[in-house]
């Protein structure tokens, strides 16, 4: 049997040692006999490495990939590059074959990651401490509405707007449906921009919650928001892009209270959506209200310099019911590849490599608006990413097209907006302006060679008003 | 002078100019990032990162690792984790482009392969749970009992009932109290009787008509599977509520026993320790859940279904996978994108190398290796709880420390000198001095004797060596104390310069 050890012999003995007969005795004498299973287990027979390899990747081969295709899309996953270091580190089985560090002696190693991926974040970030990761950016944004919450005893209204992403409302309504919180989704402007939620703030209000770029690409007017919800007594909760920060202000410079990422594009793989890796920072005197574990510097008996899982009497394990969040495996070794990454590119880096997004989007843009079919949704700059409308009004069509040439070509958005097949909750939904339009991101890794030949595919794609 | 590149921290071996990553040319038409954007935008500086060689990053991060204990380097008996051999297989697997390079919205047309492998993994951890719901969205075990627990909310809510109770057990995981609450649900304890199993008396006092769920450990935490199964089945339906399964435990029943003919209405699984995803220094793990019929509808989405293709040729276009929400009544999602997909593959390449048959051997030889350290272990700690259990079993050391002032914690520290990694300790809280052995499948008879020879020998050495252990590590009992008072939670100039 694959990865079993005992000869015929080794269980003998070991039974003599039990003093049982079989070890059906020794279950049999434990798990009463009516719930017992009365056949086996209906799946598959099993399966040598060598046959199960060839299957799999027979199975893989069916799948269109990043490396199959060339890759437009974004919504919260984007395709950039990840050096080779990332991966040769991160497949040590000395990280990746460990457990969370209960036994700090034997966990320097991970540990002492732990303290410099939660630096690398408050560097990033320009707020005062970081957790030391949690799930992905979606449930890390609802994460931090329940802390703003806790904080705001009395408060509790929670306020965002259509652009932020729709999958992280959708967490948002189902982490709120069962306790004592109100959520209001404030429509955009004509532009995608949230400015209109200010005057939604008040005295109720526990927290706002923005992204910037949001979900469209717009850049959002943070400290003015985040100025309006000082003012009102509430907390601002931005949602980031890591690699945004290579150019655009940090949050921490802003007036805002807890920034969550998601961390994929800090050198995880795309992995059709995890494991991922949710940032979440905050301002120091919130430190207390933090989910997750925390990673801190201490001494040894010897007077060493080390590190040690610290402020736990926020955890689960120490506080029940009374803890800040129920997390307990979270997402060490993304954070570990997120910290080699960091530490490879350096502030240098991630300048170029936002520079290369800025440049890389400018020009998609500028070829893309060329075509008599295509417009540039929202005025303004954008990072890497931002929205097309099809004024031939066939995005389903026109991204297929692409598919068939190689092409991953954009998100269509037409089922996100009001009343589509994903967005039919408005709380949940984009504006119905997005319709017939798909959502674009271009990173670092896309030549000029395939933006033409992306702009070439897409105006040359058979549309419904010509067939 | 011992060179320390790898203990010094990034920062401390960071020069103003060093560089690893550059892109070179942009192929486009550069742009006045400046003069693009608004002034209020724009950072003057981008973040005071690091500055590195790759040269440096590679041998830091390499020393950094030599300093783990991992189940690839040391037996690793951390009770209640299943710390069991991750394949070499299910990594290589998992790594093909056509898996790892997927993007989460991607169309469905391009995912077929992908989708199929989801949809066949759904319907085994349906057949193993003997619970037809299947949603695999939960990123880890606590994830999914937070799923779980707002299903439960969900079903209780259509059916107009205002029950708001969660119980636990008082040796459950501590997730199991924090997620009812997290869930929106008042929380109470149940207690355990002397023989490690639910009091029922207590479960009666507890139960009435504001409970919604108990949730129950089976086998609970002290390795023991709990008897009176049919009688706490009964006692909780007939009071009306849910029971939920905390699947922390599945690696002892697997094949033997299924929660869904047991009794649970609900329950999540950790694929990576059941299913030998490795634990990433502490993730990521996954938590998918599956709950009865009259429940799915109400499960986090998006689930897997498939629709047979009329007129198919061959066995590749025989269905056409689709991604759907469960239902109109579904709560919706719990994370972004599909799930965990990395540790879900990998969970289905090790159930297709077993198959079924070999699954069950997985959970005798995890019994059997538990069982067999207890017989030897037991002549010289206590064992509170009985002379057998299931795939593991919790020592006590409070004779020891009465008698030679040695607590769990020095056991703990002294058997790292032995080359193990230490055994969980002080859980679960139902017994003092709590030492939780969990050996699982995967080691040999030869690792279990050296392990128990270690242990046998640390109880008989001097009090003094045992207080200061380990002794063979870099470090030693670091100060956990000033740790949280005075917590230093990133470095700073200042940090680095006063502690090395």
């Amino acid at each position: 049997m694959s990865y079993l050890f005992h000869t015929d012999e080794d269980r003998r003995e070991m039974l003599k040692s039990i003093g049982a007969e079989s070890i059906d005795e020794i279950i049999n004498d434990q798990v009463p006999e009516a719930v017992r299973m009365k056949r086996p287990l209906d799946l598959p027979p099993a399966c040598n490495e060598l046959a199960l390899t060839a299957e799999m990747t027979r199975l893989a081969a069916r799948n269109a990939s990043a490396d199959s295709h060339v890759c437009f899309l974004g919504g919260g996953a984007y395709d950039h590059f990840i050096p080779a270091a990332v991966d040769e580190i991160a497949s040590r089985g000395e990280y990746y074959t460990s457990y969370t560090p209960y036994q700090a002696e034997v966990s320097q190693g991970n540990l002492q990651v732990m303290f410099e991926y939660e630096t690398l974040v408050t560097q990033l970030t320009g707020l005062g401490v970081s957790n030391a990761s949690l799930y992905d950016g979606g449930s890390a944004a609802t994460e931090a509405v329940l802390m703003a919450l806790s904080m705001q005893r009395g408060r509790n209204k929670v306020i965002t707007t259509d652009v932020v992403h729709p999958q992280y409302r959708d967490i948002l309504v189902a982490y709120l449906k069962n306790i004592d919180a109100e959520l209001v989704v404030v429509p955009s402007d004509e532009n995608g921009h949230s400015k209109p939620m200010i005057d939604a703030i008040d005295d109720q209000t526990a927290c706002v919650l923005i992204q910037h770029p949001n979900f469209v690409g717009q850049l959002e007017s943070v400290s003015e928001i985040a100025a309006a919800a000082k003012e009102a007594g509430a907390l601002t909760i931005q949602v980031f892009d890591p690699v945004s920060l290579g150019r655009l202000k940090r949050p921490g410079d802003m007036g805002v209270d807890i920034a969550i990422a998601e961390g994929q594009s800090l050198g995880n793989p795309l992995a059709y959506g995890g494991p991922y890796l949710g940032i979440m920072a905050c301002r120091e005197e919130l430190v207390r209200r933090l989910p997750g574990r925390i990673a801190g510097q201490t001494t040894d008996r010897r007077g060493k310099r080390c590190w040690v899982l610290t402020l736990q009497t926020r955890e689960q394990h120490i506080r029940r019911e009374k803890a800040t969040s129920n997390i307990c495996s979270n997402q060490t070794l993304l954070a570990l590849r997120a910290t080699v990454h960091l530490s490879l590119l350096g502030p240098e880096g991630l300048k170029e490599t936002a520079d290369h997004c800025i440049a890389k989007t400018a020009y998609a843009k500028e070829v893309i608006a060329k075509s008599d079919r295509f417009e540039v949704v929202g005025e303004g700059p954008s990072l890497k990413e931002f929205v097309v409308r099809d004024l031939g009004a066939d995005v389903d069509g026109l991204l297929a097209h692409a598919r068939d040439n190689g092409l991953l070509a954009g998100i269509d958005m037409t089922p996100m907006c009001v009343g589509g097949s994903e967005g039919s909750e408005t709380e949940v939904a984009l504006p119905s302006r997005y319709e017939q339009c798909f959502l674009v991101a271009v990173t670092e890794k896309r030549s000029r060679v395939e933006i033409d030949r992306w702009a070439k595919v897409l105006c040359e794609a058979p549309s419904m008003a010509t067939v | 002078m011992r060179n320390q590149q790898s203990t010094q921290l990034l920062f401390e071996l960071s020069r103003a100019g060093r560089r690893a990553h550059r892109l070179g040319d942009l192929g486009v038409p550069s742009v006045n990032v400046d003069e693009l954007f608004a002034d209020e935008a724009l950072a003057e500086t981008p973040p005071p990162l690091p500055e590195l060689a790759e040269g440096d990053v590679v041998r830091h991060f390499v020393g950094l690792s030599t300093l783990n204990m991992s189940v690839d380097t040391h037996f690793y008996p951390l009770g209640s984790c299943t710390m069991k051999y991750n394949p070499k297989r299910n990594e290589r697997i998992a790594s093909l482009p056509g898996f790892l390079n997927v993007h989460p919205l991607q169309h469905e047309s391009g995912l077929q392969g992908l989708l199929e492998l989801l949809y066949e993994l759904q319907g085994m951890f349906a057949e193993i749970s003997g619970l037809p719901g299947v949603s695999m969205q939960p990123a880890a075990g606590a994830h999914g009992e937070l799923a779980a627990l707002l299903v439960a909310a969900a079903y209780f809510r259509d059916q107009g009932s205002d029950r708001s109770v969660v119980l636990t057990a008082d040796s459950a995981h501590g997730t199991n109290p924090a997620s009812a609450q997290m869930a929106g649900f008042k929380t109470k304890t149940v207690k355990s009787n002397a023989n490690g199993l639910v009091d029922l008396e207590d479960l009666k006092a507890k139960l009435d008509d504001k409970t919604a769920v108990f949730m129950l450990t089976n086998p609970n935490t002290l390795g023991l599977f709990d008897s009176q199964i049919e009688e706490i089945n009964q006692l909780v339906h007939d009071a009306g509520a849910l029971i939920y399964l905390d699947g922390a435990n599945m690696n002892a029943i697997l094949g033997i026993t299924r929660p869904g003919d047991f009794g649970a209405d609900l329950m999540h699984y950790n694929p990576h320790k059941t299913f030998s995803g490795p634990h990433g220094g502490g993730g990521p793990g996954a938590g998918p859940i599956c709950v009865r019929d009259f429940l799915a509808k109400y499960l986090p989405g998006p689930v897997v279904t498939r629709v047979e293709n009329e007129g198919a040729s061959g066995d590749d276009d025989r269905y056409t996978y689709h991604l759907t929400s469960p239902s109109v009544d579904s709560i919706g999602r719990v994370r972004s994108f599909f799930g965990n997909t990395g540790v879900l593959v990998r969970a289905y390449i090790y159930l297709r190398t077993y198959g079924g048959d070999g699954l069950r051997h997985v959970s005798e030889d995890a019994v059997l290796g538990a069982n067999y350290l207890l017989s030897k272990v037991k002549h010289f700690l206590d064992v509170p709880h009985g002379d057998r259990c299931m795939h593991e079993f919790v020592a006590s050391a409070t004779r020891l420390k009465k008698e030679k002032k040695l607590s769990a914690m020095d056991i703990a520290k002294r058997i790292l000198d032995y080359g193990f990694h230490a055994p969980t300790v002080y859980f679960p809280l139902v017994v003092d001095e709590a030492v939780m052995v969990e050996p699982t499948e995967t080691e040999s008879k030869q690792t279990l004797d050296a392990f128990v020879e270690a242990l046998f020998r640390i109880t008989e050495e001097g009090e003094e060596l045992i207080h200061d252990a380990p002794h063979s590590t870099r470090i030693s009992r670091p100060d956990d104390v000033t740790a949280a008072r005075r917590p230093i939670l990133k470095w700073t100039d200042a940090a680095g310069e006063s502690a090395t």
